[in-house]
């Protein structure tokens, strides 16, 4: 027949299972399994009464499946004197993460548009220096700012916290935004700088509807970054606006009493709630943020 | 003298066609300036003023209390007289010698998997990733329980009859630091393989061709070729990673509280103690400013490459 002797066009159809591929997606599910494990652990201990997250084997699924940890470690939890649970932690990290985030976006937001738009004499230097700022150790600067905010009276309180993430956010996020101003076409300021507009209008009414993505991008940056710090929380806080993190530390590595493994897990898995849903929710979007972050303009 | 006159003659006409020079400096882009204040006082009042401040009182006799009374090296010489300094300084050396390699090398084969056209690839970058969301505090905590002798992964393997099997790391001040690694790679891996898999991404199809033509094996093309015009974005890489390594403090306070013994301490923990627990402001500041030291070993030979004289691209 004439159809057999005719020479197949394109590229040969490949087999599924070539011997690369089997051990390329093999690998890849074994690197899978490394990461996803702790995950599994943390979900099943924290499943599990007290004696049998003692008594059993980690990687077992609970026998009965309790949710009496989870209750125990939202509600009555104890960290040192107080057992009120992981929702006080909760409610601080939101009362710290919110105006954070929203301070400090505003903040780098404006500063990268005055880098692109609005140079001054000097302005580049500054955002040099800015810049290096983010490598110095952060226990380099602790001491001094812990006086300063004492003058300022905003020592222990949310707003010394609120004021010190603004701060130390600033360098990433400002580079973030002077980057994505940097390339919108400039065409559009001069036009709008032709019409008559100042400053703040061009900021609000172009170059803002303009950068949605980026602030979107921001914003992930700063909740997850913000909500899982530690170190700022334990030294600005003060013990009653103390985040979450520091709660779960104060829970889990207490001395006193009996560890509770299975609640400690269930406390764990609260205070990542958070980020991980952030994160699952943003999927490209948090991948762009930390890419953004460290390839330079 | 002809010239002279000529200039001063031209000056007053030069200033009344201009604003002044005060009006320049503090009146034009007015609302510029202002909206560039918080970045301004930043920079001058926290990232200089502040690291000034701690660099100048860690020369003084400081207690409890910030002192005038300066002492020259004295708090240095101390410091590195203090076994639980030198300790920490050690542990942090060892650990992040490894933990940079690791992360480095483990990133960067994870992205060369990744990128070999396959499927799923959104959902393994999302499992590889989801640590990184995850702080340092979760992370010690899981990796403490897991790594618990009497419950996690070495009860495990007693109960299932491998009674010689040891997986104590945190136990034992030989191999806590280990320990150390092995939770932070599982944090921090996914973010390096993210930046590695976008420098790969960045390099033109036509090279791999050119080497595929020439018969070049890929793990010469990588080594040889890819590897070398990544230089940027690994540079940029090892830096950020390094910086954070100095930086190490959440992690150990979760998962061994600098112990046993001082076994995991770090300096970034020991300036924390010395600070705002035990009222030795001095010690506290001298050992800060010897972390700043050491970011600047890491960050000035960084930017001479980067933006020093001779750049090539």
């Amino acid at each position: 027949m004439a159809v057999d002797t005719l020479e197949p066009r394109g590229m040969r159809p490949r087999p599924f299972f070539t011997p690369r591929k089997i051990i390329i997606y093999s690998l890849l599910f074994f690197i899978s399994v490394y990461y996803l494990f702790p995950m599994y652990v943390m979900i099943v201990t924290s499943l599990k009464s007290l004696d049998e997250a003692r008594g059993g084997n980690i990687f077992a699924l609970p026998i009965k499946v309790t949710f009496d940890p989870w209750f125990k470690a939202w509600d009555t939890a104890c960290t040192g004197l107080y057992c009120e649970g992981l929702k006080v932690g909760f409610l601080n990290s939101m009362k710290i993460t919110i105006p954070s985030v929203i301070v400090s976006v505003l903040i780098a937001s404006i500063n990268g548009y005055a880098l692109v738009n609005w140079r001054f004499k000097g302005s580049e230097v500054f955002f040099v220096i800015l810049l290096f700022g983010s490598f110095i150790p952060y226990q380099v600067m602790l001491y001094p700012l812990v006086i300063i905010l004492r003058e300022l009276h905003m020592f222990s309180t949310l707003q010394g916290v609120i004021l010190i993430h603004t701060v130390f956010g600033m360098p990433i996020l400002t580079l973030l935004f002077r980057n994505y101003f940097a390339s919108l076409p400039p065409e559009l300021f001069k036009a709008a700088r032709v019409d008559g507009a100042g400053f703040w209008r061009i900021f609000i009414q172009i170059m803002v509807p303009m950068s949605l993505p980026i602030f979107v991008v921001a914003m992930i940056l700063q909740i997850t970054g913000i909500w899982n710090d530690f170190l700022f929380g334990v030294i600005f806080a003060g013990n009653q606006n103390y985040p979450m993190t520091v709660q779960l530390n104060n829970i889990v590595n207490s001395t006193q009493g009996v560890k509770e493994y299975n609640v400690n897990m269930a406390a764990t898995i609260l205070t990542g709630l958070v980020p991980l849903a952030v994160y699952f929710i943003s999927g490209k979007w948090f991948v762009r943020g930390i890419a953004a972050g460290a390839v330079k303009g | 003298m002809a010239e002279a006159t000529l200039a001063a003659q031209s000056k007053p006409e030069e200033i009344s066609t201009r604003p002044s020079l005060l009006h320049n400096i503090f009146l034009r882009n007015l609302s510029a300036k202002i909206a560039a204040l918080p970045m301004v006082l930043t920079v001058l009042v926290v990232f200089v003023g502040c690291s000034a401040w701690s660099v100048i009182y860690s020369f003084t006799n400081s207690g409890s209390l910030p002192s005038g009374k300066f002492v020259g090296f004295a708090q240095y010489e101390r410091l590195f007289k203090t076994a639980r300094f030198v300790g920490s300084a050690e542990n942090l050396a060892l650990y992040g010698v490894l933990s940079l390699v690791f992360t480095m090398v483990v990133g960067f084969l994870l992205a060369v998997l990744m990128d070999q056209k396959i499927r799923f690839e959104n959902t393994f970058r999302t499992v590889l990733l989801y640590p990184f969301a995850l702080s340092f505090i979760v992370t010690g905590l899981v990796w403490q329980w897991i790594m618990n002798p009497n419950y996690g992964i070495q009860k495990v393997a007693f109960d299932l009859g491998f009674t010689n099997f040891r997986f104590d790391l945190l136990t034992n001040s030989d191999t806590v630091i280990y320990g150390l690694v092995i939770a932070g790679l599982w944090q921090g891996t996914g973010f390096v393989m993210v930046l590695m898999l976008a420098g790969l991404r960045s390099i033109d199809e036509e090279i791999w061709k050119a080497a595929r033509i020439d018969g070049i094996p890929a793990w010469r093309t990588y080594l040889q070729i890819v590897i070398p015009m990544m230089r940027g974005v690994v540079i940029t890489t090892l830096v950020i990673v390094g910086s954070g390594i100095v930086r190490l403090y959440d992690l150990v306070v979760a998962l061994t509280q600098g112990g046993p013994g001082f076994a995991s301490d770090v300096p970034a923990k020991y300036v924390y103690d010395y600070m705002f627990a035990r009222g030795n402001l001095g010690q506290g500041l001298a050992a800060s400013t010897m972390m700043l030291v050491t970011v600047l070993i890491i960050l000035i030979p960084w930017a001479y490459i980067e933006f020093g004289p001779k750049k090539n691209k």
